[in-house]
């Protein structure tokens, strides 16, 4: 008897046998030969670039900070007290120099999720953005904390370089491209739902506050 | 083979189903209100996107060419999540994916699980057989939880409860999540569901999902949401189980490129979604220790043999047909009788499903083409409809007296005497039915057209007999 | 120019008037009309309803009787839709290499009416006279099929004394379908109500299009409930002379 993947991939030999004759290196030929005439890459300056990305920030009621690498710190307390936050949680590899004084920072070495669900909130850095559409992509890899931290916490505190943002989602695919095979999480804005006579509600779960550290310089 | 699409296959022809849901005024203002309000977001954000159809067009092609080698891919696809620590495993139908869910549920020796929103699972009735099977499948999109807690049946692809409003749904969640209290505003509701759901999220070990995406060449799986409770499930618990329809393969990691920007704008018209997770096998210290993607034929591979339709396959669940279709917007979902409502579900359900079944749904279409215009993968719909409905008439379920009337209409047609003929014979018939010279009442399968329109007789003078006689007095 | 008239099974029948319109405006411009006899139907409703064969068969006598037409004229949208979207493919399948030589041949030669004489005769003046308010009603072919664009509207802004007046949602289907007003007659009708909504907003006294098809339905649902708004064909406002026309 036939095991259902082979009995699938029979079906499917004999369905698609009008589309002609194939060779073993026909698959990787034909989709390399696919022709693509999207746009691949952006057209704005740095500049623009950064302030388009802040104003889709800001159409998700998220507040931008921007500051000079040395002021990292020195904005993450900022955002806090205006948050009034006391404290985050953070990923164990998190750079020590980003973290200002004053307020408690609990590395994530196993923390449960009724520990993530108590938090105030969560620190991390990204992997790339992309201006065009305000999204902020994790790699989860250094820096960006395993998936549940960027999750469970109702707050989060994201540090954007101005070298990871690009304009548009193609340029955006493509840095992470070599990660494809972590764990990858776009988030554009914070959650929301539109299953109530279509009136968007925003955050159901996940965090429902967003605010971005952008660096530049 | 146990192919339900999600109801029982008796269920009423669209017809008939139609002439009810008319007359429910409630439904029809909120499925208009929801309809519009998305078609509106949907058109902006297409409107600024400049390389709109160019992303159309190679979304098409690479899916074409996908389902050209969904063989290949699908074997890339086992070979690379296997390696990555996922099991795959493979259903024909309905009844041996439920049992393989059911399965790895009970070899943890699980009694409930948390899911997020796939059509897919609602396709294979997944939920009854859990329950059958005492597993409780906890729904934890807003709206499902909305159709799961009413007991009810979605009846759009994206925003399946749109047939309810606001004071329909705070009924419901002050009875079954026995409140004290509830506000009555969108945001109060939300809430409401996020504090129920969050202690079912925190706890509840076993997840399972669909995918939008099953990407061949890494062996990832993509979750494309709004809410969270995607990310929740898939990420949370120690167990996860994936079903996947055997279509959703993309060839590389790169292609999400194109099919992310189509699929937000199309489905809710946003630039992007709020959430998009992607995962490949497992990845130990982040989420689930335990991955399952069960790939699902159903039928699929039924579609994939019809070269003239085969690109029905193509669909990527966007509901833009049915956010912009004239019919849908009149009856809503749950006139088309499966779980695929609308433009899509009138060509893919006749095709999974027995067209004995399904057989009034290619008619459930003026063929105004509006479909076509903003599918994002560029699938014919108006003429796989058509070609449908040959099929319909080929395996006999034409009425006979549709039959009858063709075939006398294809002999008028033959040549011009005949024609000229049959239109001397209708203007004669016509005579007892003129009343103060309109027909206000015709007989049979055509009184649909009397029931609320009037018709003009036919004129005494045809055009070519009004030619003829200009000729001869030439 | 010779302008060979297909009048389509329809107008033959039940709209002359369309056709007599069609003669006379393309008479006052200085063409000669010639109507073939021997045509019928261009198969589009067996199409649509699932009887391609049948189809195939009326495909095959029109290829005959216009073959070598210099010009043909067919004042029905969704016709030479039809012709367009499915003459090509239905002419391949047949296996018949004729018929798919004289299918590529004849298609560039076919027009809607408004198509004839912007595209072709390149006018838009047709010396008409039409003192009347008039909404277009954009028939689901002509717009997505044909891509008619603007050209029956830039034909009735020449026309003298007319008010032209946008129909709001003029895309939304009428709900008429072919076969579908009657398979599905009740959403048919719900979807005539919407229309006929959007024609009352007007406040127009007349509703045109390049079909009648969508006309008849229309004007059944007008008639049905006692409104007097008048449907006509776009030739016939084109054709319109009199400087008293009434309705």
């Amino acid at each position: 008897m036939m095991s259902a993947k082979d009995e699938i991939l029979t079906r499917i030999g004999r369905a698609i046998v009008d589309t002609g004759p194939r060779m073993p290196e026909d698959r990787a030929r034909e989709y390399d030969a696919l022709t693509r005439m999207y746009r691949t890459s952006g057209m704005l300056q740095e500049s623009a670039r950064l302030d388009l990305f802040e104003d889709r920030l800001h159409d998700y009621n998220a507040v931008v900070y921007r500051c000079v690498s040395a002021e990292i710190a020195a904005t993450i307390a900022k955002a806090l007290t205006a948050r009034e936050k006391q404290g985050l949680v953070i990923p164990a590899d998190l750079p020590a120099a980003w973290l200002p004084g004053g307020f408690r920072f609990v590395r994530d070495e196993g923390l449960s999720y009724d520990e993530l669900d108590r938090a105030q909130g969560v620190l991390t850095g990204c992997a790339v953005a992309v201006a065009f559409s305000g999204t902020i992509i994790l790699k989860h890899g250094s820096g960006e904390a395993r998936r549940a931290l960027t999750l469970v916490p109702d707050y989060h505190l994201c540090v954007v370089r101005a070298d990871q943002v690009v304009e548009t989602l193609p340029e955006g695919i493509r840095r992470v491209n070599q990660f494809r095979t972590s764990p990858l999480t776009t988030i554009s804005g914070p959650s929301a739902t539109s299953d109530i006579e279509m009136t968007r509600v925003k955050g159901v779960h996940g965090p429902r506050t967003l605010d971005v550290v952008l660096v530049n310089g | 083979m146990s192919v339900h699409v999600g109801q029982a296959a008796e269920a009423p022809a669209f017809q008939a189903a139609a002439k009810d849901l008319l007359q429910n005024q409630q439904l029809r203002r909120n499925v208009r209100h929801a309809t519009e309000v998305i078609r509106n977001k949907r058109a902006k954000v297409v409107g600024e996107t400049p390389d709109w159809q160019e992303l159309r067009e190679a979304a098409r092609r690479i899916k074409n060419h996908v389902m050209r080698y969904l063989d290949e891919y699908l074997e890339r696809f086992e070979h690379a999540c296997t390696r990555a620590g996922g099991h795959v495993h493979w259903a024909r139908d309905a009844d041996e994916a439920n049992r393989i869910v059911i399965d790895i549920v009970k070899r943890h020796g699980g009694t409930e699980l948390i899911k997020v929103k796939t059509m897919t699972s609602d396709e294979i009735r997944l939920n009854a057989a859990l329950e059958a099977a005492g597993i409780t499948p906890h729904e934890t999109d807003l709206a499902d939880l909305i159709i799961q807690l009413g007991h009810d049946k979605p009846s759009h692809i994206v925003v399946p409860a749109l047939h309810k409003n606001k004071t329909e749904i705070r009924s419901l969640f002050l009875e079954k999540m026995r409140l004290g209290e509830l506000g009555e505003s969108a945001e109060a509701l939300a809430d409401a569901s996020r504090r129920y759901l969050r202690e079912k999220f925190l706890r509840v070990p076993i997840g399972f999902s669909g995918g939008n995406f099953a990407i061949a060449e890494s062996g990832s799986v993509c979750v494309v949401e709004s809410e969270g409770n995607g990310r929740m499930c898939v990420t949370l618990p120690r167990v996860l189980i994936s079903l996947v329809g055997i279509e959703k393969i993309v060839p590389t990691f790169g292609d999400l490129e194109v099919f992310l920007q189509i699929l937000a704008r199309s489905a809710t018209g946003e630039r992007m979604n709020p959430y998009n997770s992607i995962w490949t096998g497992v990845t130990p210290g982040d989420g689930p220790e335990e991955f399952h993607v069960i790939l699902l034929d159903n039928g699929r591979t039924a579609v994939l043999s019809d070269g003239e339709s085969r690109e029905t396959l193509d669909c990527i669940r966007c509901g833009a047909c049915l956010n912009i279709c004239p019919v849908y917007r009149q009856t809503g979902g749950h006139a088309y009788g499966s779980i695929y409502a609308g433009p899509i579900g009138a060509i893919l359900t006749p095709q999974l499903q027995s067209m004995e079944h399904s057989q009034s749904l290619p008619y459930a279409s003026s063929l105004c083409g509006a479909c076509y215009e903003v599918c994002p993968v560029k699938i014919n719909i108006p003429e796989i409809l058509i070609h449908l409905r040959a099929r319909v008439v080929e395996q006999g379920y034409a009425p006979l007296t549709e039959k009858v009337g063709m075939k006398a209409a294809a002999m008028a047609f033959s040549n011009g005497e005949r024609l000229a003929t049959a239109e001397q014979l209708a203007r004669l018939a016509q005579k007892p039915l003129v009343r103060d010279g309109l027909i206000r009442s015709l007989p049979g399968m055509l009184g649909g057209w009397t029931a609320s329109r009037d018709l003009r007789p036919i004129p005494p003078e045809s055009f070519r007999e009004w030619w003829a006689k200009r000729e001869k007095q030439a | 120019m010779t302008i060979s008239l297909f009048i389509t099974c329809y107008n033959d029948t039940l709209f002359p008037e369309t056709g007599k319109a069609v003669v006379a405006v393309l008479e006052r411009l200085g063409h000669t009309v010639e109507f073939r006899a021997a045509q019928t139907c261009c198969g589009q409703m067996h199409y649509n309803t699932g009887y391609p064969h049948d189809a195939a068969a009326m495909m095959h006598h029109f290829l005959r009787v216009f073959r070598d037409a210099e010009t043909i004229c067919v004042p029905s949208g969704s016709c030479v839709a039809m012709m367009r979207d499915h003459f090509p493919k239905m002419a391949h399948e047949s296996g018949d290499a004729e018929a798919v030589r004289a299918c590529d041949e004849m298609l560039p030669r076919i027009y809607e009416f408004s198509e004839l004489l912007i595209d072709k005769l390149q006018i838009t003046d047709t010396g008409a006279h039409f003192p009347h308010s008039v909404t277009l009603h954009s028939t689901c072919h002509s717009l997505r099929s044909l891509h008619i664009g603007d050209r029956p509207v830039r034909l009735l802004h020449a026309v003298r004394d007319c008010t032209f007046v946008e129909l709001p949602r003029a895309d939304e289907c009428c709900g008429f379908g072919g076969t579908f007003a009657i398979k599905n007659a009740d959403v048919s009708a719900a979807m005539l109500a919407d229309k006929l909504a959007s024609i009352r907003e007007t406040q127009a006294e007349v509703v045109t299009a390049v079909d009648n098809s969508c006309l008849m339905h229309i004007g059944g649902g007008l008639s049905r409930r006692g409104i007097p708004v008048r449907t006509m064909h776009l030739a016939e406002i084109l054709a319109s002379t009199h400087a008293e026309a009434t309705l």
